[in-house]
């Protein structure tokens, strides 16, 4: 393209990042660190799902959601629902007064199934819901609060405040959700059982492979012209809106695709961690989604992955040695995050590393001749 | 009167009222096809909401905006985009994270759906169309250049070329050399005589020089209302002007 005369090295420099970030998550982790670790990274690249949504939504869009912990929590739900019937097979329960329930409803004095747990015992039907039940909730929200132009700061509290309900809900309805325990003592995956160490192991690689499809999904999005109209969106929303384009549907499509992602995170957590609780769904996890996402750098995808593991990973050591500090911690974090590095671990590359890099392979491609223009330049936050 | 189908723009009776204050006052307004129009006034005689109601930025209380024989009241702001109206904004309004090629791929209009969005392909059509735009707006050159990095009137340059390039039939111009040098001022005065040869163009502008280089016709507002119009030499003359402009 003579617009990019450098794009094509570029191009294979995106994906030299991406392969590296393959690498790390395919063999050096499965290779280095025991089952039980593993497991652990397994389910920091869950949040990474969030992440990666989140950079395209707040990153490129400008569309900041304190809610995302509702949408990965949906997911999760859903996931935990079939597991949870599958754990309560009329057999399995058979001491129960109802059996073939899950054991919490028994507990609630519940005698039936609720007709919302019934498609539940389909797999296929899981997987979907998996996908739409977060992302029917975003249309929802979306259409209801872009099409109304409420956006920044009033959104922002607007999810918060839909995690809230959807907290309070879950916890309220505890003969229909499993209350403030959650939906927990999953076993199997159509007879799988799903808790041994080869299980989760098997689970890593699913989630690994799944979080580098997606991530290769959101690139193709940011590549396309709707990646560009996203950030035109942020600059000038004006602007896009009297060239033409119907914002509010752009807006509603991203924040959908935000959700989805979520909701597929969510399912894989469930999945490794075994159970699925409220403590995942409000507004302190949704807040913390945002911090992985900001310490990563919002504007990079592969920077997310890396903000969600480097963060969680973190919050687990620190949890292990002084758990009344951790909350400190992540504040502190956030705010050094804000003020000092606010394109977070990607921008930090880009402004120590990058020259570096390019010192040491400075004879490869002429691409360092010529001056790099404003396109490479935004290559380069996305690598 | 004549009906509105001779001409390509009819306001009439356009009357906008914030909180009982009527910034705008049955104000009506005829375009005729490749007219340029400018409209003067002093400052708070509504001339931005005058195209903030054609473009639907602002809604009307009262009145009718008829162009190629649509109604514009009630349509959405990007409905009346598609039916052929581009306005500039007063404050260059670009994307300043994009290329200039990328601003103007933005503005083409074609993939403008979220699905033609996803879809859209920057083909050869693309590719000339915005080559023909850059060069008309003396900014070939900087096709690759990051946006913010462009001086005032190149900005203002570019956002003029963001609405060429969506082929609009009528053009409407906010100050388009507000800020800008001598030298910026008179390109933008040949550009704008580029464009009007196939443009309906309505412009707000303070410069009288400027004015009297490209105006078919001059539209004198005051507090919300037309208070003179005609050629530029009619309405310099005309005593209520002179009065508003220079004082009571």
């Amino acid at each position: 393209m003579k617009t990019t005369p450098s794009a094509s090295s570029l191009m294979s420099r995106e994906n030299l990042y991406f392969l590296v970030l393959a690498a790390l998550l395919l063999l050096v982790f499965p290779v280095l660190l025991d089952a039980f670790r593993l497991n652990l990274v397994g389910k920091y690249l869950t949040y990474a799902f969030v992440a990666v949504g989140l950079v395209l939504c707040w990153g490129k869009g400008g569309i900041l959601s304190l809610g995302q912990g509702v949408f990965f929590g949906l997911g999760g739900y859903c996931m935990a629902m079939f597991l949870k019937l599958e754990a309560s097979s009329p057999e399995a329960t058979a001491s129960q007064s109802t059996p073939g329930i899950p054991d919490f409803m028994d507990w609630n004095q519940v005698t039936e199934l609720p007709w919302f747990w019934q498609p539940f015992h389909s797999f296929s039907f899981t997987l979907i819901a998996v996908v739409m039940v977060p992302v029917i909730l975003a249309f929802i929200i979306g259409v209801a609060m872009f099409k109304r132009r409420v956006g920044g700061v009033y959104f922002a509290i607007i999810t918060q405040a839909i995690a809230a309900i959807l907290t309070i809900l879950i916890i309220g309805q505890q003969g229909f959700t499993g209350g403030a325990n959650g939906i927990t003592d999953l076993r199997t995956l159509m007879g799988w059982d799903i808790r041994g160490n080869e299980a989760k192991t098997v689970l890593y690689f699913v989630t690994s492979g799944l979080l580098l499809a997606c991530v290769l999904l959101a690139r193709h999005v940011l590549g396309s012209k709707l990646g560009r109209i996203l950030v035109a969106m942020r600059d000038q929303e004006d602007r896009v809106r009297f060239s033409g384009y119907d914002v509010a549907s752009f807006k509603v499509f991203v924040f959908c695709l935000a959700a989805a992602l979520s909701g597929i995170g969510g399912a894989l957590f469930t999945l490794q961690v075994g159970f699925m609780s409220p403590s995942f769904v409000g507004i302190v996890p949704s807040i913390e989604m945002v911090i992985f996402c900001a310490v990563g750098g919002r504007h990079s995808l592969l920077g997310a992955v890396y903000g969600a593991l480097l963060v969680n990973a973190a919050k687990t050591g620190f949890s292990e040695s002084f758990p009344e500090l951790w909350l400190y911690a992540m504040g502190a974090l956030f705010i050094a995050v804000v003020l000092a590095f606010p394109n977070g671990i990607a921008g930090l590359y880009q402004r120590y590393l990058m020259p570096l890099e390019k010192k040491i392979l400075g004879g490869l491609g002429k691409a360092a001749n010529t001056p790099p223009t404003a396109a490479a330049r935004r290559m380069e936050e996305t690598p | 009167m004549s009906t509105s189908r001779d001409f390509i723009l009819s306001v009439e009776g356009l009357t906008v009222s914030f909180d009982g204050f009527k910034a705008v006052n049955d104000l009506s307004l005829y375009l005729e096809h490749n007219e340029i129009r400018v409209i003067i006034g002093p400052n708070g005689a509504g001339k931005t909401t005058v195209l903030d109601l054609i473009c639907g930025k602002t809604r009307a209380t009262d009145g009718a905006i008829r162009f190629k024989g649509q109604e514009l009241t009630r349509m959405k702001e990007h409905q009346i985009v598609r039916s052929g109206v581009g306005r500039k904004f007063q404050n260059p309004s670009i994307y300043d994270d994009l290329t200039v090629f990328e601003n103007l791929e933005v503005s083409y209009p074609r993939g403008r759906s979220v699905m033609g969005a996803l879809a859209f392909r920057r083909d050869q059509q693309v590719l000339d169309a915005v080559h023909e735009v850059a060069e008309t707006i003396f900014l070939a050159d900087q096709l690759d250049c990051r946006a913010d990095l462009l001086s005032h009137g190149q900005k203002q340059w570019l956002e003029i070329g963001m609405l060429l390039i969506q082929k609009p039939d009528l053009l409407m111009l906010d100050e388009p050399v507000a800020g800008m040098s001598v030298a910026e001022r008179k390109k933008t005065a040949e550009l704008l005589k580029v464009i009007t040869r196939n443009h309906t163009v309505l412009v707000i502008e303070h410069d009288m020089q400027f004015v009297g280089d490209i105006a078919d016709r001059v539209t004198v507002m005051h507090q919300g209302q037309v208070l003179s119009e005609g050629s530029l030499a009619h309405v310099k003359a005309d005593p209520k002007v002179v009065e508003v402009y220079l004082g009571h």
